[in-house]
């Protein structure tokens, strides 16, 4: 088989403390991700889904990072590699596109300017030969009138316009790997239906793999063909995106599923999930999910449940799945 | 009455959760800590005072004057032959009442105006802030020192100098913090219920406000016991004999080769009450930080 | 529809004036103020005990009309009327009492400092709800109804979740019994397993209080769920309004047409290829001249760059502002033909 584009393994990331325990984030977690593949992480507020995403990228915020574990981008491992090594992979191997663009742009550089920089350095453009690049790369991503938008300052473009500059700037290297951190959560509605079509587009063409975060399922639906489910910390159940959603198992997933309102089936009740999204300083041993669990039984308290193959390229991570999802059809 | 909702959402057990997050307990917050104990100190001893001053702070024994340390006058005693212990022991008692109260008068009327203009805006706002933007154009010093001129020595001139030029700190402080607090909704949702503009303000906005105004206050304080010091050793501070610490600087300098005691020991002080109610304001905005209560 | 409306608004347009400084208009080379025009000219009116959502993106003046009505933002023209009679502009005590708004940040919506009871009981007394002795009590039937218990009176807010934090602002709304209710956008900033709650809490209390609700929202997948009728804005105007299955059964706006094939959807199958809606909503300082939504509109004619369409009934209950309304049908067909044939050449 062939290797894959980036396979995490048993990857902790967490708080180093001196005198206590460490606070954990993300707990042992693996997922592979092939060439091309458009893989969704998908999780609420506090499940681990950005910082594992940083974690590829390098990018923890100060005092948190990786405690164990191995990240491997095309067989080279990435943790414990240099730092000057590894920043040179940021670019024209990975590249990360952010939820607010604002932030990641630079407000005093013209946003061509900002395009062009990576292509300069990384493929040894002219200054010239860069330019053109960039205003390319903004045309692919459907920004009208390029020449001219590239002498714009980031505060002079609308929300969507920022999103599409932040692609085409990911983008102008050809990256391998692209990763999303909620690239359309600030964008309205009918902006990001078009952002994510210009993102899923342009990964085609490039043959880019995406790890896109986001907590809609429905934009994973619609964007990705692999996804992980992320609860407190834990990848609870991963397969094809088509697989989960049809026939989800784990009570977590299917939680999320049925309390997520479907603009197909409005006359559908919605489901909440009893209780309260985890919290990181009280953490259990058994399953994180058990308190809120309706299906929970005395084991699920005792240890975390290991990751069972449900079905073919289907793992969920739940000792009562079969019990539970049997004769379940959707 | 009928419960719509599935289920009751039990609160306790989100209280445990909430609480098993790890925030410092205050007692375990060393500056503030530090900050209680010596002010507290300093608070006991001058409460005390009357009880600990071995000697009558201003009865002059001129045949006894400018004695060294010895162990009748563990400090010596001063150009009139008063005791130096008992004097920085009573002098406690009052560089720490007008601390106190120079800053309790223009917190207070400060905060109101800065409050007002903050909440209502408009003419009244911009009036009011040109006033204090012309207020913090002059020098702290230079216009006590004036004020204190003008309305001769004494504590009250003391309290009405510091007053009329230190109420603009806590205006602009608490004008700002009410800025902030008047966007939030939960202060449209105040209006919503019916509630006066004065309500508002003193039960809605008030409390979330005076904080910051509280921890300058804090070190508003040493400036104004710093203040009287200095007036006192100008000779403009509280009017002699009675026994205040910047006086006491003032009167010992004369003879620091002599007796260094004399000048070093009550600056000493003055210092130690400083840090002490630094740490005090340190502590405190520790504990009021808004991160604290979300 | 015979029956007084509980709200309506006519002709409500607001304005704000943007100062420019000195060095802008100098460098501009003109005198003029520039205005921000965030309503024209709205109408719409809230039927008793209907769940009406409001939707739009930003920009399109669902939160100012929001402000609006519950009286905290005074229009520059137009009138509310309440149960058939003009709304006062600065409203009393008893008037603001009787629209009661739930925001969309649970965490700046409630006052750090007071605690759950303490805010419960203010209320009560200042509107004389229910006598001193039975405040208690009325405080506990008002945290059960929004699915809280007891032994949150003493709390602060911050010891509560989000979730839970927008169950005690819906209970200081009902805390002095309106008969509206203004939600804007009041799940978005929580955790999708516990959106479903508050939209359940919000059903519950129409069937069971018979409120009326006006539910500002961007997400239209939660307001099909919700709402009995839909009011969709677009630019500071309301462009369609319909009886909800049939907005989305057969929209008549084009712009209506976008948002519903924007939604990204929970199944494969209904994934939306074709129609892609061009362009970004035009800022609000610069309407374009005829219909506002022409530049983007795939169907604009020369007609809809001159003409500012009126809202205009097209079917029962369901009006559009649109000159093109009847045609859009066959419009949307030739239009997918066409992509078709292009993709193919």
């Amino acid at each position: 088989m062939e290797t894959p584009l980036l396979s995490v393994k048993s990857l902790t990331i967490g708080i180093r403390r001196s005198k206590s325990a460490d606070t954990i984030i993300v707990d042992d977690l693996s997922f592979d991700i092939q060439r091309g593949e458009r893989f969704g992480i998908v999780g609420e507020s506090g499940s681990g889904k950005s910082l594992t995403l940083r974690a590829i990228a390098d990018l923890l915020p100060k005092g948190v990072e990786v405690l164990s574990g191995s990240i491997r981008y095309n067989g080279a491992e990435l943790i414990g590699m240099p730092t000057v090594q590894r920043r040179r992979l940021m670019g024209p191997e990975i590249a990360m596109i952010f939820q607010e663009p604002m932030t990641a742009l630079n407000p005093v550089i013209r946003v061509g300017d900002q395009i062009a920089e990576g292509p300069r350095r990384y493929l040894g453009l002219s200054k010239k030969a860069a330019m053109a690049l960039a205003i390319e790369m903004m045309a692919k991503t459907g920004i009208p009138d390029p020449a001219r938008r590239a002498r714009a300052y980031p505060h002079e473009l609308s929300g969507g316009l920022r999103q599409r500059i932040m692609i085409a700037m990911a983008l102008s290297c050809g990256p391998k790997l692209l990763l999303c951190d909620e690239p359309t959560t600030a964008l309205d509605v009918t902006v990001q239906h078009q952002v994510l079509k210009v993102l899923e587009k342009l990964c085609d063409d490039s043959g880019a793999a995406l790890a896109f975060v986001t907590h809609d399922l429905a934009v994973v639906n619609q964007t990705c063909t692999d996804l992980a489910v992320m609860y407190a910390g834990h990848i609870i159940e991963s397969g094809k995106v088509k697989s989960v959603f049809h026939d989800p198992r784990h009570p977590y997933t299917k939680g999320l599923l049925d309390s997520a309102p479907d603009f197909d089936q409005p006359e559908r009740d919605l489901v909440p999930i009893p209780g309260f999204p985890p919290n990181l300083a009280a953490r259990t041993s058994g399953c994180p999910f058990a308190p809120r669990c309706v299906f929970a039984v005395e084991a699920c308290t005792v240890a975390m449940p290991p990751t069972m193959e449900v079905a073919p390229g289907h793992n969920a991570a739940c000792i009562e799945s079969q019990h539970i999802f049997e004769g379940v059809t959707v | 009455m009928t419960t719509p909702t599935a289920a009751l959402v039990s609160f306790k057990e989100r209280r445990r959760a909430v609480r098993s997050r790890s925030i410092k307990p205050w007692y375990r917050n060393g500056s503030l800590m530090a900050g209680i104990i010596i002010v507290g100190l300093l608070v006991l001893v001058a409460v005390l005072a009357p009880v600990l001053a071995p000697y009558d702070p201003v009865a002059q024994h001129l045949t006894n004057a400018l004695a060294s340390p010895n162990a009748a006058h563990w400090l010596g005693t001063d150009k009139f032959g008063r005791d130096v212990l008992s004097r920085l022991i009573w002098g406690a008692q009052v560089d720490l009442r007008v601390g106190f109260l120079a800053v309790l008068i223009p917190f207070v009327v400060g905060s109101v105006l800065g409050a007002i203009a903050g909440y209502f805006g408009g003419w009244l706002d911009t009036v009011l802030m040109r006033i204090v933007d012309i207020f913090f154009a002059f020098p702290f010093y230079v216009m006590v020192i004036v004020l204190v001129f003008i309305f001769g020595s004494g504590e009250a001139s003391i309290y009405i100098a510091i007053a009329a030029v230190s109420w603009v700190s806590y205006a602009r402080i608490v004008r700002g913090e009410v800025l902030i607090a008047k966007k939030q909704d939960y202060v449209v949702a105040a209006r919503l219920g019916g509630m006066s503009h004065a309500r508002i303000l003193v039960r809605h906005i008030g409390p979330n406000v005076l904080s910051q105004a509280i921890i300058y206050g804090m070190s508003d304080i040493v400036m104004d016991i710093m203040a009287i010091v200095t007036l006192g050793y100008l000779g403009l501070g509280i009017n002699p004999p009675t026994a205040e610490w910047g006086s006491m600087i003032n009167d010992g300098q004369e003879f620091i080769t002599t007796l260094w005691q004399q000048a070093t020991i009550p600056g000493l002080v003055v210092v130690i009450t400083s840090l002490g109610l630094s740490w005090l304001g340190d502590g405190l905005s520790d504990l009021l930080s808004p991160e604290r209560r979300k | 529809m015979s029956e007084t409306p509980v709200l309506r608004v006519a002709d409500i347009t607001k304005t704000y004036h943007v100062n420019s400084s000195v060095l802008a208009r100098l460098s501009r080379g003109d005198g003029r103020k520039s205005s921000l025009s965030a309503l024209d000219g709205v109408d719409l009116q809230l039927n008793k005990g209907e769940i009406l959502a409001l939707v739009g993106e930003s920009g399109s003046g669902k939160s100012t009309l929001a402000k609006i009505l519950v009286g905290s933002t005074t229009p520059t023209s137009g009138e509310v009327d309440y149960h058939g009679a003009p709304m006062p502009l600065h409203r009393d005590k008893d008037a603001s009492r009787r629209i009661q708004m739930v925001f969309q940040d649970p965490y700046s919506s409630l006052n750090p400092r007071i605690s759950v009871g303490s805010m419960l009981k203010e209320l009560l007394l200042l509107h004389k709800i229910v006598p001193r002795s039975e405040v208690r009590a009325e405080s506990v039937r008002l945290l059960n109804l929004v699915g809280l218990e007891e032994d949150a009176l003493q709390a602060y807010p911050s010891q509560f979740s989000g979730g839970q934090r927008q169950r005690i602002a819906i209970a200081r709304a009902l805390a002095v019994r309106p008969d509206i209710l203004i939600a804007d956008e009041p799940v978005s900033a929580l955790d999708v397993s516990v959106q479903a709650t508050i939209l359940e809490l919000f059903a519950s209390l129409q069937r069971e209080l018979g409120l009326s609700i006006l539910f500002v929202a961007h997400n239209l997948a939660v307001v099909q769920h919700l709402s009995q009728r839909v009011a969709v804005m677009y630019l500071g105007r309301i462009v369609e309004v319909a009886e909800t299955a049939e907005l989305f059964r057969n929209p008549r706006h084009p712009y209506t047409r976008a948002l519903i094939d924007s939604i990204p959807r929970m199944s494969a199958e209904s994934i939306n290829e074709e129609f892609v809606l061009e362009g970004e909503p035009p800022s609000p300082f610069d309407i374009p001249p005829g219909c506002r939504f022409n530049p983007r509109c795939p169907y604009a004619s020369d007609a809809c760059r001159t003409t500012d369409p009126a809202l205009a009934t097209v079917a029962p209950q369901h009006e559009s502002a649109c000159i093109r309304a009847s045609e859009l049908d066959v419009l949307a067909i030739t239009l997918t033909q066409r992509t078709a044939g292009e993709s193919a050449a």
